[in-house]
């Protein structure tokens, strides 16, 4: 598959969270305002593509030569929990500005169903190293389209008055779902 | 009597999906039928009562700042040993719920009962919490996975009850029709907590 | 409750209780892997024998048994099948790349005169309600019995025979590039 057709599959036709429904954890609990919704998919961006990467050398050059890919969950996670930690102590020494913008999201990355979910599936799949890594990045960028598009829904919402029983997730959730409706439009351009 | 709170809790006062909003991904993503959804909350069950199990075994030799590393690894290992099983007993259902079996270890619920509950707890208790809100979590699944395909495929585990040909919303079974579906059942559920409060 | 004592947490112990677990982890995995493979490795097997069964006309062979490839075309399986020393047709495991959500792959039954039996589906990602209708009767029936020569096997929008899925062109395109890869494969062999 061409790059270009990767990154914009990933982007808009597969868009990781309004339609394959990974991701919805932070979806759904950070993004009420575009500020820190640019600040997790910043996050996620550096995140996701680092452990595709990690894991599809794990992958390729520990799991399958030594016929061990059942051992692929309880890697994968260990690489990427120890990835979060390590991320955030660089961070913290070599731009405290950065640091102090990002570093909040950090722990909550790991428990990010997208980026397991993401090194998985390169790992299932027939990518090179390459595409993985492309696939990765553009997946994250479009995590941070439907993040920040949705903070930018949820602002204004917050302006109008909503009926009790629905305050909170319904109407966040029934928002995605109309996103998610947008988003469909996109299929068939792949 | 007090274990049988800590069983039901997890159906409706502490319910993982439509109370704690834990979980979101497989209840969106796997809830297209209601056998999927029963599937997968079954198999979280398993993981969950596992991972408890263990770890409230051992609580007492995990020193405390490795203690999120070893609950990890333990359960990802029950996740293992439970996607492995799935393979070979029940492909149908394995390939159904494709890569949201090992997206199982990253399930909020399954950490958050290690590191509230069952690192604190004796076994008994930790077992039978584990099986409480893993079942209140296939509940809702289930009844996710119900209204999606009876709306959606005008089918119920399977079996169709309407004519071949029929139109249904397929709107549904997309991926929009898990957003929505959702919502209103919370906010249905939200009414209900409500009237009983 | 009476606080207990937990172990303290010191480089080594960490370090120690982390390999254990690590290590047991491990040995259970491999255990569990070791108990699975076979019976994962025959429900594969499984389901194609099951599409052997479905798509070939009566045989008593085991085209399973008997399967083969060949490199001129990459992907796909040949089984043949014989009723009573007699061959009676060949199913050929089928792939396209041109599916709307990934791969699509097909056993298409032929008998030995080239005509299709029946075609079944072994795999495919497409979007529910609408490309997975590939594996509904009313889609599957119109190819049963078909002369190729007669019933072009592509869709009526490329001038074809093929009554394609509604709003579901992409996929009935990849099934169709599915069948007529095997169907091609198959006709320059009998020209050999």
């Amino acid at each position: 598959m061409s790059i270009f057709l990767i990154i914009v599959g990933a982007i808009f036709v597969n868009n990781v969270v309004l339609m394959q429904f990974l991701g919805i954890c932070p979806f759904l609990g950070v993004s009420t305002k575009v500020k820190t919704a640019t600040g997790m998919s910043a996050a996620v961006l550096f995140v996701m593509t680092l452990a595709t990467l990690i894991t599809f050398l794990i992958q390729k050059l520990l799991l399958v030569p030594l016929h061990i890919e059942f051992m692929q969950t309880v890697s994968f996670i260990l690489v990427i929990a120890s990835l979060v930690q390590m991320v955030e102590l660089i961070l913290k020494k070599v731009s405290p500005p950065l640091y102090q913008a990002l570093g909040v999201f950090l722990p909550l990355i790991t428990t990010n169903c997208a980026i397991l979910g993401i090194a998985v599936l390169v790992g299932r799949s027939e990518f090179n190293l390459v595409e993985g890594v492309v696939f990765a990045m553009a997946t994250a960028i479009g995590f941070g389209l439907a993040l920040v598009l949705f903070a930018g829904i949820r602002e204004r919402l917050e302006l109008y008055e909503i009926p009790a029983a629905m305050q909170g997730a319904p109407i966040a959730l029934i928002t995605a779902g109309l996103l998610s409706l947008a988003f469909q439009g996109f299929s068939g351009m792949v | 009597m007090k274990l049988w709170k800590e069983f039901s809790k997890g159906f409706f006062k502490e319910n993982a999906v439509f109370v704690l909003l834990l979980g979101m991904c497989p209840t969106l993503a796997v809830t297209g039928s209601a056998i999927n959804g029963l599937g997968m909350g079954l198999a979280t069950t398993a993981v969950l009562v596992g991972s408890n199990t263990v770890i409230s075994m051992i609580k007492r030799f995990i020193p405390d700042k490795v203690r999120i590393p070893v609950f990890i690894v333990v359960i990802a290992s029950f996740v293992t040993i439970i996607d492995l099983s799935m393979a070979a007993f029940v492909p149908d259902l394995h390939k159904a719920l494709g890569i949201f079996i090992p997206l199982i270890v990253v399930n909020c619920v399954i950490l958050g009962r290690a590191e509230a509950f069952a690192s604190k707890r004796g076994i008994m208790e930790s077992v039978v919490d584990g099986l409480g809100m893993g079942l209140g979590f296939a509940f809702a699944l289930t009844l996710l996975g119900s209204v999606r395909e009876i709306l959606g495929a005008g089918a119920i585990f399977g079996w169709s009850f309407l004519p071949e040909g029929s139109t249904t919303i397929l709107l549904f079974i997309l991926s929009p029709g898990a957003f929505i579906t959702l919502g209103f059942l919370i906010a249905l559920i939200n009414v209900v907590r409500r009237r009983f409060a | 409750m009476a606080e207990k004592k937990k172990l303290p947490s010191t480089f080594f112990n960490m370090v120690v209780v982390l390999t254990l677990v690590c290590v047991v982890s491990a040995l259970a995995l491999g255990f569990t892997y070791s108990k699975t493979k076979d019976a994962i490795a025959q429900g594969k097997i499984n389901k194609v024998l099951a599409a052997l069964k479905d798509v070939l006309p009566e045989f008593d062979n085991n085209p399973y048994e008997e399967k083969s490839t060949r490199k001129e075309y990459p992907g796909l399986i040949f089984y043949p099948a014989s009723l009573a020393g007699g061959p009676v047709g060949t199913a050929v495991e089928t792939f396209s790349g041109e599916g709307f959500g990934g791969d699509v792959r097909l056993m298409v039954g032929f008998t030995s005169d080239l005509r299709i039996n029946a075609i079944s589906v072994l795999g495919q990602t497409e979007t529910p309600g609408l490309g997975t209708k590939m594996e509904s009767p009313s889609f599957l029936k119109q190819f049963v019995g078909k002369d190729p020569a007669e019933f072009k096997t592509t869709v009526k929008k490329d001038g074809g025979d093929v009554d394609a899925i509604t709003a579901a062109t992409i996929s009935s395109r990849a099934f169709c590039d599915a069948v007529n890869k095997a169907l091609n494969a198959l006709k320059q062999e009998a020209q050999q």
